[in-house]
Formats: structure tokens, C-alpha cells, sequence
């Protein structure tokens, strides 16, 4: 133990990690009703009432970015700096900076939120908004990494968490792969062609792209659940020398699983080999999180009982252990053949972003709020039950559909006749995946209103007289 | 590929690979001087950390994986230039460019093919040729008239129609704008077998240039689009429609005929039957006169070959002749 004074609640900044916990929730709402809304558009497509900026193409990156960058990424900067800050025992560095990273955040998402509807979009997926944008996000995350390390290098204590490895590797990573993917001729303040071209563009978008899910959706979250996880369940970690293998091992070969997007393409086979070898390997290292996570709570099984904020963590680590045992079998190249361009690719996606990113974030957010302002539980821990169910019966429904309308319509596209003609058109693939879209969109509901319940929920926290929320423990006492 | 870019690529990937290795075996023995099980003595804000050993069965998962990636290494395509041990390519993209004949990558994949180094792609198209070369080998050899009586060579007809010709004529074959249908025996080439099959083997290109590419004034176009709707019998201002005619005269006939009944020889519609390939609206006429239109059909021959073609002429023909 360090001998240090500890600092107390009172030492930490916790405006600026209020800031991104309530625009979470917020944006969270935002871009999964956007989710909802296009999904509902794929069943009845007059819901975009014949209007440029209502239309599916315009509102997908919408939703994409909004649940990528304004939910998840605020939820990562609320709980990096909640974390890097108890977790060194310091307060955060540069906290002016630390403000400019919530305001050019949200000014960052509010000019996508504008600028996608209307059209303007570079056309790589993930990072559609153009130019302009680009520089602004390049600025606000080196500052965010100045803050983060800058805290790092002032800690009092003489080790570093294993949350924060996590978190740096999040922010370094994201900040190169941002630069490299993003770069661009400008031809107006609008619009702006790719540096790459051709298989080279392709590879670099997709080299980013499956690193946003590696580093920001994957290696940023566990950094979440390291804290969380042992916090909520009031247990230690179960191995030290496993987080250091697979943390490890999980930066050095994800970096290198982006090719297993563009199987039977016109990259290169050395290159589509390297993606599917690498994203193999990556298989175990992604689990180590998993294990350590869930045998954490060794001993500590009986609270999920009672404890539906551990029920979110503990969910969360599930659908993450099954989707990236799911991710590593879809790289393989015969299994690429069936998933690729079908609903599959949609369920897997969603079974980490729901499951695994949305219940991680939830659950930490559960833990979070009371403490931020104050009190010892949230207003109604009914209603974090009520949540929790909502959110898993929804991710199941999605990702179920997904799975049936993927596996179906792989297997509609490959049917060939006996003289060799392929017995589907796509329109028939089409039909046929029209009731799984009825039930994708359910889930999406489901989810959704959840959300609103937790919306509804933190409201009444935040304002709740001061000693009105005793811990359960306390008032069961 | 240059030294340069293969060292650039395999010492990397052996690197990452035999690393996670040498991390794996460094971690699975206990070199932390703590107790199994025990707290490693640090504390962050109440966590700590204990030293339990890494599970046997992940810890041989994760040996498994990395055996199989670098088997999977040794057999296919992987490390920069070296070309595996089953010489596998998926095309043959990278024929040409690999034999350092860049500039003549067609001889290449001639060659390649003559000496049985088949890429998957052109194996997996000879197989298909192989199995069902024989069946569209004898619908081939059947005559056109024969065929369309063939109520099976009908069902494959419309199943490469669905998939090679829906996109622009539709599920139906009724066409949209700019896209003829192929159900009302009203036809630009003319609807005999023989010139059905021309048309998709070959391909057509109707053009019509703006205004015909006449003397023809702008106060004139509405004048003539009334004309035009006077000959297929629809509603119309009879003196506007007679001022057409007169533009009409300044050369329109050349192709579309004296009578307006079109050139079935050179595409141009006719004006007489009430069909409208661009829209029939007084607007999208007046567009088409004014603006001149533009229709490609693409050539079929090199890319389904002519036994397919020959099915789906049949097909073709049966829409408008049940």
C-alpha cells in the first residue's frame, strides 16, 4: 500500500467527468433512436417522407458515428478521466484543457449531427465527416492525450493500473489511425478526395476501421471494465500476469486484422492471409479480458443476485467473449464466404455494440452517477432492473434476426440449379429477410426504451436532495 | 516485390507472432516472487491484484492458434513474395506482375493456364464449364423456334434474366424510365428471334441528339412534343399540333419516317403506339426533344457468352409471344 495522503472525492475532477456521464446518456438516446428509426426504414421505406436528409443513406452514418463517437467515445472520456484520476490518486492535469476536450467534443458531434443529414460526407465508413471536422477531432484528441498521460505522469502511486494501459493504448492508437485514414485533398470547405486510391484506400479504411472496433470499441471499453468490474463486485482481479499477456498480445495483433474485411477482394492474398492469421490469433488474447472480468467475481456470484449494475458488467463480458470468439471465426475465409455482405456482418457488429460496448458503459454509468453527485445508489434500482432486461431481451432479438436473416440469405445468394444458374434473384433474398427486420427492429425498440427508463432514472439521481439515496446496504441496516 | 518491402512485411509478422509466443510461455511460469493466489501488494483506489496462474486450457488455445497461423503461413500466400507450399492464388491478379512481364500480364495468364497453374477462380470456372458446359451446348444447338416451345429452357432463361437483366428491365421485364419493357411486343430492333439475340449479343446505342440535331428553335419544342402526342391519338392543342408538323418537316422524319412510325433498322421509336421510353409526360417529352436522350444496352457476348444469350433470347421473346 502507498503511504501517501489519499486524496478525497472532493480533490477530484469531477466536473468535466459529469460533463461526458450525462452527454452520454444523452447521445446514447440520439443515435440509437436514429439506429431504430432506419432500421424501421428498411421495413416501411416511406419513413423518410421523400426528404433528402430523412433518406437511409444519410441518416446510417448518422447513427454510426453518433453511437461510435458522441455515446461511447463520451462514456470513454468520462470514465478515463474518472479512473486515471482515483487510480493514480491525482488530480486530472490540465483541467482548462481538460474542459476544451468536453466543449470540442460536443462541438465535433454537433457539427456531424449537422453536416451528415445534409449530405456532406467523405465516404469512408466511420469517418464520413469531412475535412474540416477531421482537423477539429485531430486537435481535441491530442489534447485529450496530453491530459490522460499528463495524469498519468503525476500520479502518487508507483505502479499503473491496468485500466489505464488500456486507455493509453485507446488514445494513442485511435489518434494514428485517425491521421493515417483521414488524410485528404481538399478541393472546397465541403468536400475533400481520399490521399489512397484503390486497394490501397480500401486497406487503409479498413485498417482503421476494424482498429475503431479494436482499440476504441474493444481495448477503450475493457479499460472501463477493469475498474468497474472489480469496483462493483468489491473483488480483487483474478490474475495480474494475464492482463499483462493479453494485453499485450491484444495491441500487437489487432493492428492487423483489418484485411479480413476485404476477403475475395482485390487485395492482394498475401495481405487477405496476413488479416485472417492475425485476427485467429487474436482469438485468446480478446478472451483473457473476459476471464479475468468474470473470474473476478469469484466469490462475489451471489450479489448478482441483488445487484442489477453488476448484472449490466457481467452481461456485457458475455456478449463480448461471444462475439469475439464470433469475429475470429467469420475472418476465416470459408466462413467469409457465407457471412461476407450479409445481415451476419450487422449481428456481429451488434452483439459487440449492444451487448458488449452499450451494457459495459450502462453499468459503469450506473456505478458512476451516485457517486458524481453524491449519494449512494442511483434514484430507483428497480428501474436499472427494468433496464437491464430491456436491454438484453433487445440485443438478443437483434442479433438473433441477424444471425437467421444472415445465415439465410449467404445460403439464398450461393444456391445454384442443377444447370449451374443461381435459383434466387436478390429481391427474393430480400423478401425473405423482411420479418427478421420486424424483429431486429423490436429489439431496437427495446433497447431504446431502456435508455429512456435510464434517462428518466439519472434525472431524478442528479436531483435528488442531498442523503436521500443511502446505499442499499445502509438502508437495509 | 523488393527486398525492401519483403523484409517489411515478414520480419513484422514473425515478429508479433513469435512474440505473443515468447509472452505466453514468459507469463505461464511464476516469476513474481508472490504467492499463487496472493495479492501483487499493489493497491489502485481499493483494487487489487492477485497472482493466479493463466488457465491451462486458454493457455493451449492460444498455443493451438499460433501453431495454426504459422502452418497456415507455410502453405499460402502470406509472407510478402513467398507463394506457399500449395502455390495457391485466388486470381490471377498477380500473375503478370510476379513473372516480371508486367507489360504482357495477359501472355502470362495464358501462360500460366498452359502449364496448369490455375488460380481458384479459374479452376472453380472450369469445373462449372465442365458440368454444365454440355447442357447450354445443346440449347446451342437448338434452333431459336425450337426452343422457345422448351418450357425448361424458358425457366433457365428467366433465371439468368433475373440475375444479369432485372437490374435495368426489372423482375418483371416491364422496364422504367430509360429501360424498355420487354412484355408489350413493342419493339426499337425489332422483335424477331433472330434480332432479339443480335441485340443482346451486340449490344445497342440509340441516340437521339437535342433537337435532333436540327435548325429547330426552343419556342418550337412544344409545339412538336403536341405533335407527337397527336400521333399516338392522346389529348392535345390541335394548333400547336399543326405547328409541330411543320418542325416536324425541317427533318424529324429522317429517322422517325414520314408517318412518325420510327426505323426499326437504326432504333429510332415510333412516335404512333403510345409508348414512351423516356416518361410520357408533355415535360419529359419536351426534355426528349429538346435535350436529345441517350440509351446503351450493353454487349452480352463477351461477358455471358452465346449459349446463355441464346437461352435468354428465347426467354425474351416468350415475354411478348405467350
Amino acid at each position: 500500500m502507498m503511504n501517501h495522503s489519499q486524496p478525497t472525492g472532493a480533490d477530484y475532477n469531477y466536473t468535466i467527468v459529469r460533463q461526458f456521464a450525462l452527454t452520454t446518456v444523452l447521445w446514447g438516446i440520439v443515435g440509437m433512436a436514429v439506429g431504430v428509426l432506419i432500421a424501421a426504414q428498411l421495413i416501411w421505406p416511406q419513413l423518410n417522407f421523400e426528404t433528402s436528409w430523412l433518406t437511409y443513406s444519410r441518416l446510417r452514418p448518422l447513427h454510426t458515428n453518433a453511437v461510435i463517437f458522441a455515446f461511447g467515445t463520451s462514456a470513454l472520456f468520462a470514465t478515463s478521466y474518472y479512473i486515471v484520476q482515483r487510480t493514480c490518486q491525482t488530480r486530472l492535469f490540465a483541467p482548462k484543457l481538460a474542459a476544451f476536450t468536453f466543449w470540442g467534443w460536443q462541438a465535433i458531434i454537433l457539427s456531424t449531427v449537422i453536416t451528415l443529414p445534409m449530405g456532406f460526407t467523405s465516404g469512408k465508413e466511420y469517418a464520413e465527416m469531412e475535412w474540416p471536422i477531421d482537423i477539429a477531432i485531430t486537435i481535441v484528441w491530442v489534447t485529450y492525450a496530453v491530459v490522460f498521460f499528463g495524469t498519468i505522469i503525476k500520479r502518487t502511486t508507483s505502479h499503473i493500473y491496468v485500466a489505464n494501459w488500456f486507455f493509453g493504448a485507446f488514445i494513442i492508437t485511435v489518434a494514428v489511425l485517425h491521421i493515417v485514414n483521414s488524410m485528404a485533398v481538399p478541393v472546397s470547405l465541403f468536400k475533400s478526395y481520399s490521399m489512397y486510391s484503390g486497394a490501397v484506400d480500401a486497406m487503409v479504411q479498413w485498417w482503421y476501421g476494424h482498429n475503431a472496433v479494436g482499440f476504441l470499441l474493444t481495448a477503450g471499453f475493457l479499460g472501463m471494465m477493469y475498474y468497474f468490474v472489480p469496483k462493483q463486485a468489491g473483488r480483487p482481479v483474478y490474475s495480474y500476469r494475464l492482463s499483462i499477456v493479453h494485453f499485450w498480445a491484444l495491441i500487437a495483433l489487432y493492428i492487423w486484422a483489418g484485411p479480413h474485411h476485404l476477403h475475395y477482394t482485390a487485395l492482394p492474398d498475401w495481405t487477405q492471409t496476413l488479416g485472417m492469421v492475425m485476427s485467429l490469433i487474436l482469438f485468446a488474447p480478446s478472451w483473457g479480458g473476459m476471464i479475468n472480468g468474470i473470474m473476478t467475481l469469484s466469490g462475489a456470484w451471489h450479489k448478482l443476485r441483488t445487484d442489477p449494475v453488476l448484472r449490466f458488467l457481467v452481461v456485457s463480458l458475455s456478449f463480448y467473449g461471444m462475439s469475439t470468439f464470433e469475429g475470429p471465426m467469420m475472418a476465416i475465409k470459408t466462413v467469409n464466404a457465407l457471412s461476407h455482405y450479409t445481415d451476419w456482418t450487422v449481428g456481429h457488429v451488434h452483439s459487440g455494440a449492444l451487448g458488449w460496448v452499450a451494457m459495459v458503459s450502462i453499468g459503469s454509468l450506473y456505478h458512476l452517477i451516485p457517486v458524481l453527485f453524491g449519494h449512494g445508489r442511483m434514484y430507483s434500482t428497480n428501474l436499472v432492473n427494468v433496464h437491464f432486461w430491456l436491454a438484453t431481451i433487445g440485443t438478443v432479438l437483434y442479433i438473433v434476426a441477424m444471425w437467421i436473416s444472415g445465415v439465410m440469405q449467404g445460403l439464398m445468394w450461393r444456391a445454384v440449379n442443377s444447370d449451374g444458374t443461381l435459383t434466387y434473384s436478390f429481391v427474393e433474398s430480400l423478401e425473405a429477410s423482411y420479418p427478421f427486420y420486424f424483429v431486429r427492429f423490436i429489439g431496437g425498440v427495446f433497447f431504446l426504451t431502456g435508455m429512456l427508463i435510464m434517462a428518466y432514472n439519472v434525472i431524478r439521481t442528479v436531483n435528488a436532495p442531498k442523503d436521500s439515496l443511502p446505499p442499499l446496504s445502509e438502508e437495509k441496516a | 516485390m523488393s527486398i525492401f518491402w519483403n523484409v517489411w512485411i515478414i520480419f513484422p509478422t514473425l515478429l508479433v507472432i513469435v512474440g505473443c509466443f515468447l509472452l505466453l510461455r514468459a507469463c505461464s511460469k511464476d516469476n513474481t516472487g508472490v504467492k499463487e493466489g496472493e495479492s501483487m501488494g499493489h493497491s489502485f483506489d481499493g483494487i487489487e491484484e492477485l497472482n493466479n496462474s493463466l488457465p491451462k486450457w486458454w493457455t493451449y488455445m492460444f498455443y493451438i492458434s499460433i501453431v495454426f497461423g504459422l502452418i497456415y503461413l507455410a502453405l499460402y500466400p502470406g509472407l510478402g513474395s513467398y507463394k506457399g507450399l500449395f502455390g495457391w492464388t485466388s486470381s490471377n491478379q498477380s500473375i503478370g506482375y510476379e513473372e516480371g512481364i508486367k507489360a504482357d500480364s495477359k501472355a502470362a495468364v495464358e501462360l500460366a493456364k498452359a502449364e496448369n497453374r490455375l488460380s481458384q477462380y479459374d479452376r472453380e470456372v472450369a469445373a462449372a464449364d465442365e458440368k454444365f458446359g454440355p447442357i447450354f451446348a445443346a440449347y446451342l444447338a437448338t434452333p431459336l423456334e425450337d426452343l422457345v416451345k422448351d418450357e425448361e429452357a424458358l425457366k433457365v432463361g428467366g433465371r439468368l434474366f433475373l440475375q444479369n437483366c432485372a437490374q435495368c428491365h426489372g423482375s418483371d421485364a416491364r422496364g422504367s424510365i430509360g429501360f424498355p419493357n420487354l412484355t408489350d411486343n413493342n419493339w426499337l430492333y425489332g422483335g424477331e428471334l433472330a434480332t432479339i439475340k443480335t441485340s443482346i449479343m451486340n449490344g445497342r446505342n440509340g441516340m437521339m441528339p437535342p433537337k435532333g440535331g436540327l435548325p429547330i428553335e426552343d419556342s418550337e419544342i412544344q409545339g412538336l412534343a403536341e405533335y407527337v402526342f397527336k400521333l399516338s391519338g392522346r389529348d392535345h392543342d390541335a394548333t400547336l399540333a399543326a405547328q409541330g408538323q411543320a418542325s416536324f418537316m425541317k427533318g424529324c422524319f429522317a429517322c422517325h419516317g414520314m408517318d412518325g412510325t420510327g426505323n426499326k433498322f437504326m432504333g429510332a421509336p415510333n412516335l404512333t403506339d403510345d409508348a414512351w421510353l423516356y416518361g410520357s409526360s408533355r415535360l419529359q417529352v419536351m426534355q426528349s426533344i429538346a435535350n436529345g436522350r441517350s440509351g446503351v444496352m450493353p454487349a452480352w457476348d463477351d461477358i455471358l457468352g452465346e449459349e446463355k444469350v441464346h437461352v435468354i433470347s428465347a426467354y425474351v421473346y416468350s415475354l411478348s409471344n405467350k
